[in-house]
């Protein structure tokens, strides 16, 4: 963990009107690292999730990405540097195939969006891009619905599309906002597994934002804790929920005596 | 500065007009969600009515105000709300406009069909309020007439109640909390649809005043008259990003003021005069799309139960049976080989014209296909797009004697430029936004360059002469060379669109739809992907622009303004915007239905109008049937037919009214 982290966030600073939603948050994620990002409600998140992804432009501070400055960037293009994303709010395709979803982003991945490639029919997917595809249906475990259409699919299987929607980019970081939201306990472990496996097996950084403690113990390294925009505590997953100030944030004051 | 308020007092009353319509528009987006451009149509068709019945039945001011205004305005608005928006609360942005732009199209086309073709004069009769020929006091020096007295004072009145029932009841504030969801407020114990009801019914009360206190001004109007009320308001109310009533009032008084202060100021004989006078409500318009953010959030899904919504049914070609997808393609190829031999052997020439207009215009639809079909957003300036691709052709070949085909290439080119400049204007723009940037962009063509002799060669247009063509084939159905140059297009034109909707650009549209945000997250570049598909779309229609005016052996300015844009979204919503058939079919049935109209009806009653008016009311159906009202017949009886022959029970893809419901949310599940 000594080398240069994949994703270094200095001061970052974010506010809506009066409200700091985020507030000199700092931290790092290394290369292949599990970092859980907890915190109550309003804690500043999915809007720091959104600052890292270009959605929302810190006020202040800086983010650097596999040594390279985000600011400025667009979405797009900090994606294609290796950042893939979930959303806490699921973000699917409307009326596409689940096998539609991923061809979107391995294109996408291989820069593959000319217009007279298209023309010239050689659009459509190759047997390359197919495996591909079928290979990432098969480790997130939806490969039975590869043809089905989102519109027919449950909560829990679209936030598993949108996991394997995410790693068809190959990305380096995975940034995971609320996986298990709405999902059954068996969901919930099968999507864990998916997690783990995804950062033991393929090296993929996974930044976890998750309000179900156990899935967070079970696969994150280290965890950082936010608490009305500010970073709380940082440390593995024991050592920061052994923290009165976390307590305090998580059970109130009582909680923490 | 001596003249100041001579030039600027009269601008009062038009600024009164134009700021009821846009407290209109502003009132029911707040209350409904629903942004109606049909307002200005109302308008006049309430002005249309007074006019009707104290010009031609003698009636007195005061009854024909009472029916025009009072009765037949509210019911209007009740009527709209009851019979159609009431029952489209959930769909997306896209729908709620369509329908309006459709009511937009189709109450000015069904006036003269119901009331005959009238020369409409308003007369001193129409201000029931004040004479309009009488002066009966001067400020600072300027006359005031009644004109200027009954519109000031009404409008003041009506602003004022209006804001107290908005801020200090309670039917202000359910008014309010209806527009996020009426399902939701209904949980409170809130009748939501009688809300909303009352709203329409104030509003709509609203631009019929509008209308009747409107027409004085011109004396002799027609519904071109109330295209710029319509813009004005329009712009206005964007400026007060359709929620403050004070700001889209004060904004709509300050247009009308300054536009009667241009014209004050600039000598008519200036090129200012023509260029900026006619433009001023399109460079607001603009102005506040580019300048304001938060014109960028109006399309922002706001119905926190849309996700009890079942999701939208598949179109019928891609869930039919097998077999019966072979059934229908032999058909359809059968069908094909006959109209070929029909066109090219014993078709009269009045029907071969009928059917390459149709083919030329399924060209210019097609552009629509692109853009609204597959990439989800409503262009209105298509029939611009397709102007330019005409006239430029044209006057390459007048002046500089080039083939007119070949300037056709370069009339597509310059089109394809055009919408990429405007797709670079509304890069951040989407919905809403987007449609009225590109209105926008269409009027200020009608305004300005499309209103250049020099250009389109005034009202008459420019005659396509044989000689720019180097042969008189394409004339007069000779040698049939028309027809077979129209299709050899539009089969170009489709095999596009088909590849670029089955390539990586269709399904990256495809899943901007879905999310745009998920989809630039992936590393997709939306911005990139739009411009692509305008540059497309633009040079689509300006073949199809060309085709078609060849066809009519005439460019005009009148055959591809604004109100034609509307036209073609409304015709091609009709069949099927989501796929090339629906855009043929709109094409080709618009000719054919005004041709046998015309055949059938009595002159009195105009076929066209009537054409345009039944599309309209076809199109107001695209919110509960997205996928057109022919789209969702094609699918229903290739159901009914399946289950008779092949056997498919309920619940089979071609059943589509049964397809499981989605349990996931999206931020917006319709696109």
């Amino acid at each position: 963990m000594a080398d240069a982290p994949l994703l270094s966030l200095r001061g970052v600073c974010k506010s809506f009107g009066g409200v700091q939603a985020v507030s000199s948050v700092t931290f790092d994620v290394h290369a292949g690292e599990s970092v859980g990002l907890v915190g109550p409600n309003g804690a500043g998140k999915t809007t720091l999730f959104n600052c890292v992804c270009g959605q929302l432009r810190p006020e202040e501070g800086e983010i650097v990405f596999d040594g390279v400055p985000l600011d400025g960037l667009p979405t797009y293009k900090r994606a294609r540097l290796g950042i893939g994303r979930t959303y806490q709010k699921v973000e699917v395709f409307t009326d596409m195939s689940v096998q539609d979803h991923l061809m979107v982003a391995e294109r996408a991945r291989r820069g593959q969006g000319r217009l007279w490639r298209d023309l010239l029919n050689l659009s459509k997917p190759t047997r390359e891009e197919t495996e591909r595809v079928d290979a990432i249906l098969e480790l997130v475990g939806i490969a039975h619905l590869a043809g089905t259409s989102v519109n027919a699919l449950g909560l829990g299987n679209c936030r598993l599309v949108e996991v394997a929607r995410a790693l068809a980019t190959e990305p380096k970081i995975l940034l995971a906002d609320e996986p298990s939201s709405g999902l059954d306990l068996h969901e919930t472990a099968e999507l864990a597994g998916v997690l783990r496996t995804v950062q033991r097996e393929r090296g993929t950084a996974v930044l976890l934002v998750e309000h179900d403690l156990a899935m967070v113990a079970e696969v994150v390294d280290r965890t950082v804790v936010m608490d009305l925009g500010a970073m709380l505590a940082e440390g593995t997953f024991d050592e920061v929920m052994a923290d009165p100030a976390v307590r305090a944030a998580y059970l109130g004051e009582m909680g923490a005596v | 500065m001596e003249h100041f308020l001579d030039f600027a007092l009269p601008g009062v009353p038009y600024g009164c007009t134009y700021a009821l319509v846009a407290v209109c528009l502003v009132l029911t987006y707040q209350a409904t969600g629903v942004f109606n451009f049909a307002f200005g149509a109302q308008a006049f068709a309430s002005a249309f009515i007074f006019t009707w019945l104290t010009e031609y039945h003698g009636w007195s001011g005061w009854e024909a105000f009472l029916v025009s205004v009072v009765v037949f305005g509210p019911f209007l608005g009740w009527a709209f709300d009851r019979l159609l928006f009431r029952h489209i609360p959930n769909a997306n942005s896209t729908a709620k406009m369509v329908c309006s732009l459709a009511l937009l199209v189709g109450i000015p086309s069904l006036l003269p069909v119901v009331f005959g073709n009238q020369n409409l004069d308003a007369t001193a009769t129409i201000v029931p309020f004040f004479n309009p020929n009488v002066v009966y006091f001067t400020f600072l020096g300027t006359p005031v007439n009644g004109i200027y007295l009954s519109t000031i004072s009404v409008t003041v009145v009506v602003l004022v109640l209006l804001t107290i029932l908005l801020r200090y009841t309670t039917l202000g504030l359910q008014m309010r909390a209806a527009v996020e969801s009426r399902r939701l407020v209904q949980l409170d114990g809130v009748n939501a649809n009688g809300v909303v009801a009352i709203a329409w019914i104030v509003s709509s009360f609203m631009a019929s005043l509008a209308g009747v206190l409107f027409a004085p001004n011109f004396g002799a109007f027609t519904s071109e008259d109330y295209v710029t009320l319509t813009v004005t308001a329009i712009a206005a109310a964007a400026w007060a990003l359709l929620r403050s009533i004070p700001i889209a009032a004060a904004v709509a008084v300050f247009i009308g003021i300054l536009t009667t202060l241009l014209q004050g100021y600039i000598p008519t004989t200036s090129f200012f005069y023509a260029a900026i006078i006619p433009s001023l409500p399109f460079l607001f318009l603009v102005g506040a799309l580019v300048f304001l953010p938060k014109m960028r959030e109006l399309d922002a899904s706001r119905d926190p139960m849309a996700t009890i919504d079942p999701p939208p049914p598949p179109i019928a070609a891609t869930a039919r049976a097998p077999q019966m997808d072979r059934i229908i393609r032999v058909l359809w190829w059968v069908l094909f080989a006959a109209f070929c031999v029909s066109m090219l052997t014993w078709m009269p020439d009045a029907w071969a014209t009928v059917f390459n207009n149709g083919l030329t215009y399924s060209i210019v639809l097609l552009s629509i296909t692109l853009i609204t079909g597959m990439a989800g957003q409503l262009s209105l300036c298509q029939a611009t797009l397709a102007g330019v691709g005409a006239f430029t052709a044209a006057q390459l070949a007048n002046h500089l004697g080039l083939n007119l085909l070949v300037g056709g290439l370069v009339g597509a080119a310059l089109a394809a430029a055009v919408a990429v400049v405007l797709a670079l204007l509304s890069l951040r723009l989407k919905g809403l936004g987007l449609a009225l940037m590109t209105l926008a962009a269409a009027l200020l063509f009608d305004a300005t360059f499309f209103n250049e002799t020099s250009i389109t060669g005034g009202p008459e247009g420019v005659s396509i002469q044989a000689k720019w063509l180097g042969t008189r084939a394409f004339f007069g159905f000779d040698g049939h060379a028309m027809f077979l140059l129209s299709l050899a297009v539009l089969v170009v034109a489709v095999v596009l669109v088909l590849l670029v909707r089955k390539g990586t650009v269709g399904r990256n549209l495809a899943a901007m739809r879905g999310s745009e945000t998920a989809t630039a997250g992936l590393g997709v570049n939306p911005s990139w992907q739009r411009i692509i598909v305008f540059a497309l779309s633009g040079a689509i229609a300006g073949v199809g622009g060309l085709l078609h005016s060849l066809e009519q052996q005439v460019v005009s300015p009148t055959d591809w303004n604004a109100d034609i844009s509307l036209v073609l979204v409304v015709l091609v919503v009709t069949t099927s915007v989501t796929t090339v058939e629906g855009a043929i079919q709109a094409g080709i049935g618009f000719f054919v239905t005004e041709q046998v109209l015309t055949t059938v009806l009595p002159a009195r009653i105009g076929a066209s109008s009537l054409t345009v008016a039944l599309f309209a009311f076809g199109a107001l159906t695209y919110a509960s049937h997205p996928e057109g009202v022919l789209e969702y017949q094609k699918r229903r009886s290739t159901a009914r037919f399946e289950r008779l022959f092949f056997s498919r029970g309920r619940g089979s893809p071609a059943g589509a009214e049964e397809l499981p419901q989605a349990a996931m949310s999206t931020s917006n599940a319709n696109g």
